[in-house]
């Protein structure tokens, strides 16, 4: 079995860290870092909705901004929204829609605002996985966590967690996949480049073991905030 | 069989499994699906014979009937004002509820009443589907609060900060010589000495980051205890 790039097991995923409650003054807000991609995300609402003919009398409406800061990726990026930055923005938020229990704050809108500070790979995932944390933390009613990392096939081979590098590489799928862990629901699957029929199926089961994975992560950082040792 | 998956104060994350079994009741912050019991938000969990609770950790204030409420005066309208209560929903005061006797409305002007920024003590009598929240100042004890200030709680953590028949409450008020009044949507109108009213706001923030925790009553009277030399 020949090695990564970075010298990883084929099912190992790079270093996980999380923290809820960064952001003081946001009602809600995380941060994942894997490997060498951090997403910070905050959540404010649920609140008054602007402008007020997109309110919905029955449901609360989620909206997203996902942001790559100029500094996150070695070439400087332009600042501000771009094609690539509002899709992302959409799959986000369809990605966590379905976690929600929206129905309970009706005429209302919860915003999650996450911002990028370092790209290596695998920004999306990172992304849904602070936003899912920073929700959590906002007391926002959800039927469940999500919990997001990409999967790949890189040089024949079925791969957890691409980074930039191996990205790079000639005829590399990605396939960013976004996974409820309690009911077992995929939120968010896409593919970027070419896969071989019979192996999607592989990808797939790697992705979602991976979720589970990322979702005990969520799971600690959450429940790690109010422990007393944290408190102190 | 039904049985308790999680230890009572415990902390869950939404989507935890808290109990299985028919035997068990779901309560505020918790759902069924099919046999089991599930947390809806992240919170402390509580038990009552088969009833189970989540206290959230975090969160704006939901209104509901029976409440009573400190709200801000925000607008004076032709036949009433609207009230800042600190949710996502504006609540109503129509005047019919607040000012005793006839009073002739094209003829007076309901600011002699209440002003912008004027703050109130009133009863939640009605909260319709869509979240229009009415209401009224009929009851003994319920009026306009004069001068003094707003200090701000999360909604889930008044039960704290009043404490077992009101000992948390009326000990602070010992130590601070304020006038305090805690409404049931966690906002708290203080008035008084200065110095006392920045001894209750610290007093507030140590409850509201520790409300998970036990033996807070005794943490904040060593508080209260060493800070308030200063005022003897």
């Amino acid at each position: 079995m020949s090695k990564r790039p970075d010298g990883r097991k084929v099912d190992e995923m790079r270093d996980i860290e999380a923290k809820v409650g960064v952001i003081e003054e946001a009602d809600g807000s995380a941060m994942f870092r894997i490997g060498n991609t951090i997403a910070v995300a905050g959540v404010y609402g649920p609140k008054k909705v602007v402008p007020r003919h997109l309110e919905d009398p029955e449901k609360a409406i989620l909206k997203c901004y996902y942001d790559m800061y100029s500094f996150s990726v070695p070439e400087r990026k332009r600042p501000g929204p771009d094609r690539r930055s509002i899709e992302l923005s959409m799959v986000i938020k369809n990605a966590l829609a379905p976690a929600i229990f929206l129905k309970e704050y009706p005429k209302t809108q919860i915003e999650v605002f996450v911002s990028i500070i370092q790209a290596d790979a695998g920004t999306r995932c990172a992304a849904i996985s602070a936003a899912a944390m920073a929700l959590a933390d906002a007391g926002i009613a959800m039927k469940d966590m999500v919990a997001a990392v990409a999967a790949g096939h890189v040089n024949g081979e079925v791969v957890i967690d691409l980074n930039k590098e191996e990205e790079d590489i000639e005829g590399t799928s990605d396939i960013p996949m976004a996974y409820m862990p309690r009911t077992k629901k995929i939120t968010l699957l896409q593919l970027d480049g070419k896969l071989p029929n019979d192996k999607l199926k592989a990808v797939m089961e790697l992705g979602t073991k991976s979720c589970e994975a990322v979702y005990e992560v969520e799971k600690k950082a959450l429940k790690e905030k109010y422990t007393p040792a944290e408190s102190e | 069989m039904s049985e308790l998956l999680v230890n009572e104060k415990e902390i869950v994350i939404p989507g935890e499994e808290v109990a299985k079994g028919m035997d068990f009741l779901p309560s505020m912050g918790t759902f069924r699906e099919g046999e089991s019991v599930y947390a809806k938000k992240l919170g402390l969990l509580e038990v009552k014979q088969h009833v189970i609770r989540i206290v959230p950790l975090n969160g704006y204030y939901m209104p509901k009937r029976g409440d009573t409420i400190i709200g801000v005066i925000t607008n004076t309208g032709f036949s009433g004002w609207t009230v800042d209560i600190g949710s996502p929903y504006d609540a109503n005061l129509p005047v019919g509820e607040s000012v005793r006797g006839r009073l002739e409305l094209l003829r007076s002007d309901l600011s002699r009443y209440f002003d912008v920024g004027d703050i109130i003590v009133a009863n939640i009598y009605n909260v319709t589907k869509s979240k229009i929240i009415q209401l009224s100042m009929r009851e003994q004890g319920l009026r306009k609060l004069n001068g003094g200030r707003i200090i701000t709680i999360t909604p889930s953590k008044v039960p704290r900060l009043i404490g077992k028949s009101g000992s948390m409450i009326v000990m602070i008020k010992k130590y601070t010589n304020c006038d305090i009044n805690v409404g049931q949507n966690g906002y708290i109108w203080v008035n008084g000495p200065l110095e006392g009213q920045y001894l209750v706001e610290k007093a507030v923030k140590l409850i509201e980051k520790e409300a998970h925790l036990s033996g807070l009553t005794d943490k904040v009277k060593e508080m209260l205890e060493k800070e308030g030399v200063k005022n003897e």
